[in-house]
């Protein structure tokens, strides 16, 4: 199975040592169970060492960090929207009618030694996981790390993100802040807005009319309950399907060793790999502490609590929500009513381009497939250049991402370029459709130029080979 | 040799700075507590934790690059063979189709009965998805209960309002704008709804719901702040730019003899953002 070293001692040199306390434990256990063969296949399992692959890892770290913390939050904070009077040690809100919500959230950002520091953590730390995953994705996506035999996996991972943005999402609704109020309104509407089952959907998931009081309380059983449970479940079938299907590896190779498609080359994951592992979560933890006790985010204080008929300006959400945003602010003004049933003008911008957005997303593996008629099994990744179209498709997705996103913030960028927010919209209605194409078209374009050099440069390198 | 024991050297002293941070770490938070020296510390102690973790993994660790044949996903043909006829054979679904054909239908319906109970989860959306509190003789009065007069508001300005028994409710927050009444290009239908020029609409965007909370005093325009829908005041609230689809509801009212608000009716229309069947007047 391994290579013939691994069954060599790593005594080979030294003289034979005596039975240690640990001998004794694994012999003890091992007599019992049987682990040590399997314990030796877990440990002798070979990895391929690339930065590339360590994207995952950060994800996976994220979610530790995001479960560690948010257990230390739930003591503290309290999902009832019952109206009570601010007395805690803030000034400007002392004496204000909030909920109860509101009011632990203060009491945990203000009296609770460490809470604001865990609190501040626990969001950044959602804001790092959501970017680790896509930078994850975007690794799998431009190198073909999807392609047969790994759609299951591609599934698993698309599931997990959309579980990620509505882990997210359903977190900082929490506060019951006037900014998250803000976002569940709008989420309310966007429900709300689908054609026949629209308002009843709504009125199911958040229990009436908006504002609901049952709201806050539902969000909590979803946010620390259900998408955890969901997730790590998910996480537990895209870490087995890995393990079973092993890394794939970059072509070329390392030292003498030549990757092909029937081999894995790479080092043993005990121990080096679990210590890089280790080590690589002890400095993301590091990283987020620094951030969650130096930069603040998301001070609720400032925002206020949540009331009906005000609104926080300007308002954007977490990052990863900013391209829906964006897609809500250049939606056109369109609300047709047809034989009596209107299509609201939320209906199209909020749900319709997203699920096309995504359900292409999701079922890219079939659809490339399907495309390039490569039905083929592939364990050697390509290099983003090796599939020109899919460079300059993935190119494209970015850039209608990032014109979205700017866009999600245009009264901000309003501001700062000194121009009127109408003429940002204008221009966005305009940017995106036509950036995404043309940085499409040059990704493409740079794609195939960058094969055909590497073809001319190793052509007379192989026939050389061949004619030795 | 020598600079493996110099890297030995530099391992150890990174673990006994996070040892040293964490005994600082619990001191600071002993005496009292400070979020952003606690964050720091905490950083220093994982970090250079980590970084000991890790280069003693590079630099000490013997791990050799070694290669690990791969076996095809796909199972024998007799494996294969095997588990279809345990999955059939054995169990006679092949021959009682009639059989598995009820079981399916028992799980569909057993499957239907457990999932009713999320119905339970919320009503209906019923009336109250056309309806507000206003209604006819309801006086317009600020958030604080106080009614509003003519005269308390100068030319150009507006108002939250609210139904002197609904203070604070959602959907019936409406805003009162005094413009020059000369200006006005209402429906003439409506004419008669903008006493002395002052116009009700109401506060929720027809968008996605926010309170349209800017007023461009210049233009005459509302804007609202999350996805900047404008609406044109003088022309009864129609969108003029951004995403809404129609003009917010206005609110029929008329001025009483002491100065104050009323209103003569609810909106004519369902407030805040569209649904399929706003048209319908809530009979569908």
């Amino acid at each position: 199975m391994t290579a013939a070293r691994d069954r060599a001692p790593t005594t080979g040199t030294e003289p034979a040592l005596a039975p240690t306390e640990l001998d004794r434990l694994v012999g003890w256990l091992d007599e019992r169970t049987g682990f040590a063969r399997l314990a030796r296949t877990v440990l002798r399992k070979v990895f391929p060492d690339h930065w590339s692959f360590l994207l995952g890892e950060i994800a996976l770290f994220c979610y530790v960090i995001l479960v560690l913390t948010g257990v230390f939050l739930t003591f503290f904070f309290a999902a009832d929207t019952r109206p009570v009077t601010y007395q805690g040690p803030y000034p400007p809100l002392k004496g204000a009618d909030v909920s109860a919500a509101f009011d632990s959230v203060m009491r945990l950002s203000f009296e609770v030694r460490a809470g604001l520091l865990m609190r501040q953590i626990h969001h950044w730390t959602a804001v790092v996981f959501v970017a680790a995953i896509v930078v994850h994705v975007c690794r799998i996506f431009f190198t073909g790390a999807f392609r047969r035999p790994r759609e299951i996996n591609w599934l698993v991972g698309v599931g997990l993100l959309l579980l990620a943005l509505v882990a997210g999402l359903t977190g900082y609704s929490l506060p019951d802040d006037l900014l998250s109020g803000t976002g569940l309104r709008i989420t309310d509407a966007v429900v709300t807005s689908i054609p026949f089952i629209g308002p009843w959907l709504a009125y199911l998931i958040f229990g009436g009319e908006f504002p609901s009081t049952e709201l806050i309380g539902r969000l909590y059983v979803f946010h620390i309950m259900l998408l955890p449970a969901l997730m790590i479940g998910g996480i537990t079938v895209h870490l087995l399907i890995l393990w079973f299907q092993k890394h794939t590896q970059y072509p070329g190779g390392q030292g003498r060793l030549t990757a092909r498609e029937t081999n894995v080359i790479g080092r043993h994951f005990w121990p080096g790999q679990v210590f890089r592992s280790f080590g690589l979560f002890l400095l993301i933890s590091a990283v987020l502490a620094v951030l969650g006790g130096m930069v603040q985010i998301n001070p609720v204080w400032v925002y206020g609590p949540f009331v009906s008929s005000a609104v926080s300006s300007p308002a954007q959400p977490d990052w990863y929500l900013g391209w829906l945003e964006g897609l809500l602010r250049i939606g056109p003004s369109l609300e047709p009513t047809v034989f009596g049933v209107t299509i609201p003008s939320l209906f199209g911008p909020a749900i319709v381009i997203p699920t096309i957005v995504f359900g292409a997303f999701t079922l890219w593996p079939f659809i490339e497939a399907r495309a390039t008629r490569d039905h083929n099994d592939h364990q050697i990744l390509q290099w983003p250049w090796q599939a020109p179209v899919r460079l300059g498709i993935g190119a494209a997705a970015l850039t209608f991402f990032i014109v979205l996103t700017l866009a999600g913030g245009n009264d901000v960028l309003a501001v700062y370029l000194r121009v009127g927010v109408e003429d940002l919209t204008a221009a966005a209605r305009i940017l995106v459709i036509v950036l995404p194409v043309a940085v499409g078209l040059v990704a493409w374009r740079l794609g195939v130029e960058r094969g055909r050099q590497v073809d001319r440069e190793r052509t007379p390198l192989e026939e050389l080979e061949s004619g030795s | 040799m020598r600079g493996r024991q110099r890297i030995e050297w530099v391992i150890a002293g990174l673990f006994a700075v996070t040892a040293l941070s964490g005994v600082v770490l619990l001191a600071v938070y002993i005496l009292g507590g400070q979020t952003q020296v606690e964050g720091i510390l905490l950083g220093v102690a994982l970090g250079s934790l980590g970084l000991g973790v890790v280069l003693w993994a590079q630099e000490l660790m013997d791990t050799p690059i070694v290669i690990e044949e791969r076996h095809p996903a796909t199972s024998s043909p007799a494996e294969a063979a095997d588990f279809q006829a345990a999955l059939t054979e054995e169990a006679g679904f092949t021959r009682r189709r009639m059989l598995v054909g009820m079981l399916l239908a028992a799980f569909a319906g057993l499957g239907a009965a457990l999932a009713i109970p999320v119905l339970s989860l919320g009503p209906a959306p019923g009336r109250e998805q056309f309806t507000t509190s206003w209604r006819k003789g309801s006086r317009l009065v600020l958030g604080d209960g106080t009614p509003i007069h003519a005269g308390d508001l100068p030319v150009d300005s507006l108002v939250t309002v609210f139904p002197d028994d609904a203070i604070g409710v959602t959907d019936s927050q409406t805003l009162l704008i005094r413009v020059p009444p000369e200006l006005l290009r209402l429906d003439p239908a409506r004419a008669a709804w903008a006493p002395g020029g002052y116009v009700a609409y109401s506060k929720i965007c027809t968008h996605a719901g926010c309170p349209v909370g800017l007023f461009r005093a210049t233009e005459r325009k509302l804007i609202c702040p999350c996805h900047q829908s404008t609406f044109d005041v003088l022309a009864g609230a129609a969108p003029v730019f951004g995403p809404a689809g129609r003009p917010l509801p206005q609110l029929p009212i008329h001025m009483e003899p002491d100065g104050t608000f009323v209103a003569d009716g609810d909106f004519p229309e369902p407030v805040g953002p569209s649904f399929w069947n706003l048209t319908s007047g809530g009979a569908g």
